[in-house]
């Protein structure tokens, strides 16, 4: 195949992005600017997931990509087929067989290991964004740990809807310093965010951001006293595997208003059905 | 009874912008409890002037002195950024002449009294509501606004919301840039009525720029008159603007009287 270098990018532009990557784990939840090059696919595609993903590959790695927590999406696929076309790699969709995880969405069910790096994809890396525009305001706040404007966003939440209603993308504090922008992940999985084994690097490629959560790092996620944080899900068991812990999609089953709700980590719920758990509506021949 | 230490001491303060003057050694002090105005025309430094003293801008030279409830007198000028904008958001006050400078204008009322509280470290979301509630009371707007975006506002109430949420950290000293000026004659008065109120509750000292000479006649205790960014005649509002002796002043005074 050889019309790339290893893994897409030339070397020097991978060496641009591990710099940018050390200096984002020196500093974790720090936003380091890089040098976004031109992917072979549409920013929304998740280029810089696809760039730190780039620059972590080695020969040896064995690649799980997964988009809301499926491996099977079109997103999944293409940027799985891209990285075997570019880097020949091993790929799986096991997470426990995974040296690599690109991400969109969702942080997997199964615990995560030391060794492992879980790379996120990022279209918006900055959490003041939304009420402070300019980009030399947000830096100056973040260096001088001004973060009241963080707390009038959630203010502004509850004042609106009664409760803290931002169940995506919910703000978190990195090692007692930075606030950072989880990436659009259910608040549902903002625990796992704190003391994962794992490395936990964050690309945006349109901003041109690169940040990181190193390995048994404190990441906690804001609140008000009277309105704690919580990592809420649908109440309900996945009903093709039953289980009650981990985070749910709703489906559409009919036009009479049917619904299932399933597991959104696909890999999770095979694995359990394999072991022989089993939820309301799951298939009745398979039922041993 | 005259306290030791001024609250503020400002020396020597010049901003020039390339070769045209901003403001020129600007020398004065500021007693606890007490209102300066700063009046002349339509580019005679004031501005540059109070953005100097208030932080937003640089001075090229000069010191500023403030005497700091923790510390004592200290160079504002030399402090470390963070401190300096803790000053700012704490123990200072700034309310611009266009609200759209001093309000988040996507953000609710409460949200916007809120904000200093909450930067603080204010994380009891039913006590910041509270105080909220009650400083919309004290500058009279209902408080069955607080969820209102100030652009459904009037001009006087976004500019009395601009004063709540700079007064909710109950700071020592609040800096005013034609704090009137887009505004109705009637909703002035009010405005001027509101602050002069709470200036006295407050025990607050201001700095006030104007080129309105009726405002600094009700709010203020002293005057300087800038012309070409100098200060060309200071003293108790009263003496200056019914014995004015430079001819600058004389000038304004009459020409306030003509209208
Ligand atoms: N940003 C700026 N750049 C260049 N010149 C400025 C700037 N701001 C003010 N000036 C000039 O400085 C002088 C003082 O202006 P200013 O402080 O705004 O006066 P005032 O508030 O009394 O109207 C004027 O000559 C004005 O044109
Ligand atoms: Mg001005």
């Amino acid at each position: 195949m050889s019309d790339y270098n290893f893994a897409y990018l030339d070397e020097q532009t991978k060496r641009m992005i591990r710099r940018a990557i050390l200096k984002g784990v020196a500093v974790p939840g720090y936003q380091v600017p890089f040098a976004s090059r031109e992917m072979p696919m549409p920013y929304g595609w998740g280029t810089g997931g696809v760039q730190v993903t780039a620059a972590c590959l080695m020969p040896s790695d064995r690649l799980k990509v997964i988009d809301q927590g499926a491996d099977d999406t079109t997103n999944a696929v293409s940027i799985r087929r891209f990285f075997q076309r570019t880097a020949d790699v091993a790929v799986t969709s096991h997470t426990h067989e995974a040296t690599l995880i690109q991400t969109r969405h969702r942080i997997p069910e199964a615990p995560l290991r030391e060794g492992q790096i879980l790379v996120y994809q990022v279209p918006i890396p900055e959490p003041l964004r939304f009420l402070e525009p300019r980009e030399t305001e947000t830096r100056r706040m973040h260096a001088l740990e001004d973060y009241g404007l963080m707390h009038v966003k959630l203010y502004e939440d509850i004042a609106r809807n009664g409760t803290i209603a931002t169940s995506y993308a919910y703000p978190v504090m990195v090692a007692g310093r930075y606030v950072m922008d989880p990436s659009p992940i259910p608040k549902f999985d903002n625990p796992k965010l704190s003391g994962s084994p794992a490395l936990q690097l964050f690309g945006a490629g349109r901003e041109q951001r690169i940040y990181a959560v190193p390995p048994y790092t404190g990441v906690v996620s804001l609140d008000f006293e009277d309105h704690p944080f919580e990592a809420s899900k649908a109440p309900h068991a996945c009903d093709l595997c039953g289980d009650d812990g981990s985070y749910l999609d709703e489906v559409i089953t009919d036009d009479r208003g049917g619904r299932m709700f399933v597991c959104s980590d696909t890999d999770h719920c095979d694995c359990r059905q394999k072991a022989g758990h089993r939820g309301r509506l799951a298939m009745p021949e398979t039922v041993q | 009874m005259t306290p030791q230490t001024p609250l503020l001491s400002v020396r020597g303060i010049t901003r020039n912008y390339g070769a045209r003057i901003g403001c020129a050694d600007v020398s004065f002090d500021l007693w606890p409890g007490e209102v300066m105005g700063i009046v002349g025309e339509s580019g005679s430094g004031k501005s540059t002037l109070l953005s100097c003293i208030a932080g937003h801008l640089t001075p090229d030279t000069g010191s500023l002195i403030y005497d700091t409830r923790a510390d004592g007198p200290r160079d504002v000028l030399a402090m470390p950024e963070p401190e300096r904008r803790m000053l700012g958001r704490t123990d200072w006050a700034f309310v611009h002449q266009n609200p759209r400078d001093g309000l988040r204008m996507g953000v609710s009322a409460g949200g916007n009294v809120g904000e200093r509280l909450m930067a603080v470290g204010a994380r009891h979301y039913g006590d910041i509501r509270a105080q909220a509630t009650d400083w919309l009371e004290r500058v009279e707007i209902d408080a069955g606004r607080i969820d209102d975006r100030p652009r459904q506002f009037s001009g006087g109430m976004q500019q009395r919301l601009q004063i709540a949420r700079n007064l909710v950290t109950a700071p020592r000293l609040i800096f005013m840039d034609e704090p009137t000026g887009g505004l109705d004659v009637s909703v002035q008065a009010r405005l001027l009525d509101l602050l002069r109120g709470l200036v006295r509750q407050m025990g607050l000292s201001a700095v006030i720029v104007t080129h309105d000479l009726a405002v600094v006649r009700l709010l203020a205790d002293r005057i300087m008159v800038m012309k070409d960014g100098r200060v060309v005649e200071a003293g108790l509002t009263d003496q200056v603007l019914d014995d004015p002796q430079h001819a600058y002043t004389q000038l304004l005074v009459s020409s306030v009287l003509q209208v």
